[in-house]
Parts: C-alpha cells; structure tokens; sequence
C-alpha cells in the first residue's frame, strides 16, 4: 500500500466504495431484486417471490440456458485452439506477428453487428450455407473472441523463459516434444485464463448473435433482450440472474484449473 | 560470430580432448557464453566448424548433437518432479521404459539427490537444484557436458562444496568431456584439466592451470589468473638457466625468459604478490618501497608499495610485527618467481583473420 496512516486509507476505501459500488455492484444488484419481485412502482421492489426462477428454469428458457452454454464452449474451444495456434507459429517471426495481430484484432476493433452481418452475406448462399444453422451462431463467437484467446497466448509465450526451451533442446528433445511436454504445460495458466476470457465474452453475446441465430438456437442474452422488449422485467431479470450465475460458476471452475497449473 | 555489427565471438579454435575438463575463463562479455552456445546449437557461426567427436555437427540441431547443458538459471522443468525431470531427457530420446526409472536413479544418487525424487522443483533449494540440473544431463549420458556458469547463483559456500561436487563426478565419469564456462578463476584453477582465457571475442591463452599460472604468456591472462604485479623492464643481458638480467629504474633484477629475449627490449615482469617477501638483507632481486596501504587479511597482509611509478602488491604470512604506513621496506623474490611477459598486450597471440567457432572433440 502507497498510503500508510490509518486516516488517509479509511479515505481511500470511502473514495472506491463511493465511486466503484454504485457504478459497478448496484446495477447488478438492482437486477438480482428485481428478479425476485412482481412489482415495482415505488422505491423498491415488492411482492417477493421466486416464481420467475421457476419458469426460466424450465421449458424454452432453460433450453436458452443450454444453447448459450453450448455456444460458449464450442466459440472457447475453437478460440483457444486457432489462437494458441497462430500465436505459437507467428511467435518468432516478426512481421507475420504483426500482420496476425492486426488481422484477429479486426473483429474486436469493428462493431460486432458487423460482424453479424458479414457472417451472414458470406453464409447465405451456396456452397457453404450456413445461414439458420446453430454453427453460424458459434462462427461468429468464435470470431469475435478468438483475438483475446491469441493475444494472451502471444503475451504468455513472450514471457516465457526462452531457457527451458534450449534446456529441452540440449537434452535432446525435438521441437515437437518441446512443445507438448514442456511449453504448452508451462502455458497452461494463461490457457485457462484466456478460455475463461472467451467464454464469459461469448456467454454476453449479443449484437451479432441477434442477427443470425436461428429459431432452433436462440442464447440466453436473446432471450433476456425479447423477455424485456415485450415487458416482461421481472422475468428477464430472473434470467440475467441466471447467466451471470452460471458464467461466474463456469469461471470458478476454470479459475481453479487455473491455481492447480501455475507452478511458481 | 556477430549479432548485427558487433562481434561477439571473432576467433576461436580449441579441441577438447575426450575426457578433458576445460574451463573457458573471461571477464564477462569475452565471448565465452556465445562460444558455449555455439557448440550446443543455439548460435549458428557465421564463419568456422563445430565437431564433436569427430562429426561435423554445425548444421546439426541442439536436440541431435548429443550434448547435455547446465546453465546458470538450472532451467528445471516447474511443472514436473524431480524424477520426471531427470527422466525427461531420457524420454525424449525414447529410452526403452523398462530402462528409465534404473538411470534416473544413478544419476540421482551421483548427484546425491535420490532422497529428493519426488519433490517439484519449487520445494528444493538453489545448491539441490543445480545437482538435480546436473543429475538431469548426465542421465543421457552425453559425449559433452556444457557447463554454463553452473555455479554463480550459489553462495560461496554452496559453491566450494560443489566444486569439490564436479571434481568427483567427473573422476567417476571419465570419459565425458565437460566445457566449463566461468568468470571465476578459482573454479577455473581447481576443475579444469586445461584453461582457455578470452577477452574481447578472442582466445588469448590456452593451457594447463599449472602453465598458464606460472607462463601466462601476456598482461592479460597474468592478471585475470591468479592476479599479477607487473613491472616494466628493459632487457639487458641473458643468463644461464632460461634466466635474464633485466633494468627496473636502475634495479637490476634477475628473472625468468620463457623465451629468447633480445637486449634492449621493453618487456613487462610478472610477480605474483604472493612470491614476494620482506627482508632485511636482501642478496639478490630486492625492490625498495614506501608502504603506501597496509591491510590485514586474517592469515595474510597484504601491502601496497608505493615504487615511485608502479605500486607493488605484496602478500606475506601474517606478520606478528607488520611495518607502518610510510616506512620503507624491501621485498624480495626468487629468480623462477618472476617471469617475463611481451610489453603489448596480444603481441605473441596469432591474429588470424579467418573466424572460428569452438571446436570439440
């Protein structure tokens, strides 16, 4: 800590309670309330009742629940392997490193509608017609997150102790087993980082997915955006509760596979 | 050898002989690392051959030339036990199964380590990490152990303790040629069964300790080995023995000429400090000085003399009685004691202008 007397820290803590509680907790806490409630016409919530959670955990809403699962960790896995990937080949080699982080840059950089809507131009038409299939929706997470997944990859290797590798080597290991034995382990924290990166992105999808999923296939942020265009708040909120319930689980977890795989 | 436009590694050609311990010693940014990296494959030189038991591996990958390297970091493998990763070399080079948990364990129990086998990495200490570093490349049992600065990382006491280590491992492995690169000319001393000293990218001695303790052939490796006084002589006359009557200031002195010197020349005369004594009556090679600093080093003195131009550095037995700061006092030192040395730095050294990596055999 910079601060050191009592006095100056209780002020600090006052400063970041006033400043980051409201902007950041109460948004989220004023859904979790409303999620619980029939009612809101005064200052606060009323009618407590835990109905909503009983209808989003069944039927249509729970099979929303199951899709944007599904498409998280299919659009994870995909951006953790073609990320990983990229960022191991082009690591050693600077211009192509370059053009690579300007190119999985792109997606993050552009309004993700547009993306949404170049998926959809190039997929409408034969020969590959994907357009009302679940794989356009899972396309375009993977597109759109597949940069973070690469970035922190490209960063991890970058920090990596180059001589572990020429230990390796000098031990007679090919690069190949270099590879799968020692720095993939050794990247493994910032793997599991990056795929919890995805996986929370893709979970709070949107705007893309609005413009392609098909009917058979609609995400929990879809459904929370239609619960609530039609009025239903209360119900909307319960799923949003919802969501972020099972993101943060799916985190945890991951945040633990994390702990177990870093080693210093 | 060059990185962009500067030379790290201009010229040298060494053989290391099967079996052989030898020490590449120099100050840091002499090129000893590069050199080291050159024959384990991390470096590729621009110019020259690197062979290793006769083969010409220069264009061969790190992986395919038999060697096992020790650096100065250990580099063990934080995700794997120590079993694992005494294993690991083995593995990779796709041992038969059967045969892998025997050798990890010899090379465990040379090291001392075999106790430690199922720790990580993490849980051992620095001195127990380099034996586990050093375990993990004789398993593969190489043709040629690299050894990078293996023990700067240690304390000096670690450190002693694994000098005396490396003496008896290779005493039990003698068929493996270790290269041994080191700043420190005390490890250089005790391990190497030859010494290469580089300064500037250049090989500027190479030699048994003894020799290049006693002829170290020029200023430089005079002063790094083993640290040297150095007196401007000139050349007067020859003497019987390899002896040589040189002029310091009007003193004459009588010293040994490793070489045929001509009268007249300016040459440099090295005494190492410890070769010189204080005397009352001196009979032969006495040199007169104020002392200008006196320091007590437990089982020694040392004493600066102030010669007039040059200042002397002397060390003696613990004096019960040690002179004063500013008397006056004689030093004196046998004639095979002092040996004399071009006055240019390089000037006996072959300047060839073809570059050459390390070479060995």
């Amino acid at each position: 800590m910079l601060v050191h007397s009592p006095r100056a820290r209780g002020l600090v803590h006052a400063g970041f309670a006033l400043v980051v509680l409201p902007v950041f907790a109460l948004p989220f806490a004023v859904v979790f309330a409303a999620s619980f409630s029939t009612n809101w016409s005064g200052a606060l919530p009323s009618g407590p009742t835990s109905e909503h959670y009983a209808t989003v955990t069944s039927g249509d809403a729970l099979d929303a629940l199951t899709t944007s699962l599904l498409t998280a960790a299919a659009a994870s896995l995909i951006a953790l392997v073609v990320g990983t990937w990229a960022a191991i080949v082009v690591h050693r080699m600077t211009r192509l490193r370059r053009l690579t982080d300007s190119l999985f840059m792109l997606p993050v950089a552009v309004p993700s509608v547009v993306v949404g809507l170049a998926l959809l131009v190039a997929f409408s038409r034969p020969p590959v017609l994907l357009n009302g299939t679940p794989s356009i929706v899972v396309m375009a997470h993977a597109v759109l997150v597949t940069g973070f997944a690469y970035q922190s990859v490209a960063a991890a290797l970058l920090r990596l102790n180059p001589v572990y590798e020429q230990s390796a080597a000098s031990l007679g290991a090919s690069p190949t087993y270099v590879m799968w034995h020692v720095k993939l382990p050794l990247l493994l924290p910032s793997l599991s980082g990056a795929t919890a990166l995805c996986f929370a992105l893709s979970m709070g999808e949107l705007s893309a997915t609005m413009m392609l999923y098909p009917p058979d296939w609609l995400p929990l942020p879809v459904a929370i955006y239609a619960a609530t265009n039609r009025g239903l708040v209360f119900i909307g909120s319960a799923q949003a509760v919802l969501l972020m319930t099972t993101t943060l689980l799916v985190l945890l977890l991951l945040n633990r596979l994390r702990n177990r795989a870093s080693y210093r | 050898m060059a990185y962009g436009a500067t030379t790290v590694l201009d010229s040298l050609d060494l053989t290391l002989l099967p079996g052989e311990v030898m020490a590449l010693l120099g100050p840091s940014g002499s090129g000893k690392t590069t050199a080291l990296r050159a024959v384990a494959g991390f470096a590729t030189p621009a110019h020259g051959r690197v062979y290793i038991g006769g083969e010409d591996v220069t264009g061969l990958p790190p992986h395919r030339r038999g060697i096992g390297m020790v650096v100065q970091q250990y580099a063990l493998f934080p995700h794997m036990r120590v079993s694992d990763n005494v294993a690991f070399g083995l593995r990779a080079h796709k041992t038969p199964r059967a045969e892998i948990p025997a050798r990890v364990r010899e090379a465990l129990r040379m090291t001392g380590m075999e106790d430690f086998a199922r720790r990580y990495p993490r849980e051992l200490s620095g001195g127990q990490q380099q034996r586990v570093a050093i375990a993990r490349a004789l398993a593969i049992r190489p043709r040629v152990l690299l050894l990078d600065e293996p023990l700067s990382a240690l304390d000096a006491q670690l450190r002693s303790g694994m000098l005396a280590e490396l003496a008896r491992l290779h005493r039990e492995l003698p068929d493996v040629s270790i290269l041994y690169v080191t700043h420190d000319q005390v490890e250089a001393l005790t391990l190497a069964d030859r010494i290469a000293v580089m300064r500037d990218a250049r090989l500027v001695s190479c030699g048994t300790p003894q020799e290049l303790y006693r002829e170290p052939g020029n200023d430089f490796t005079a002063t790094f080995l083993g640290g040297a006084n150095l007196l401007p002589v000139v050349v007067r006359a020859h003497a019987p023995d390899g002896r040589a009557e040189v002029d310091h200031h009007g003193t004459t002195l009588l010293v040994t000429a490793p070489e045929i010197v001509s009268p007249g020349v300016d040459v440099l005369a090295c005494i190492r400090p410890h070769h010189l004594s204080l005397t009352e009556q001196p009979t032969g090679n006495g040199l007169r000085g104020r002392v200008a600093e006196l320091q007590w080093r437990g089982a020694t003195h040392r004493l600066y003399l102030d010669l007039g131009p040059e200042t002397l550095v002397v060390d003696v037995a613990e004096l019960r009685d040690p002179p004063r700061v500013g008397d006056t006092v004689t030093v004196t030192f046998a004639p095979q004691d002092a040996v004399l040395l071009p006055d240019k730095p390089g000037d006996d050294l072959p300047t060839s202008p073809v570059q050459r990596a390390g070479r060995v055999r």
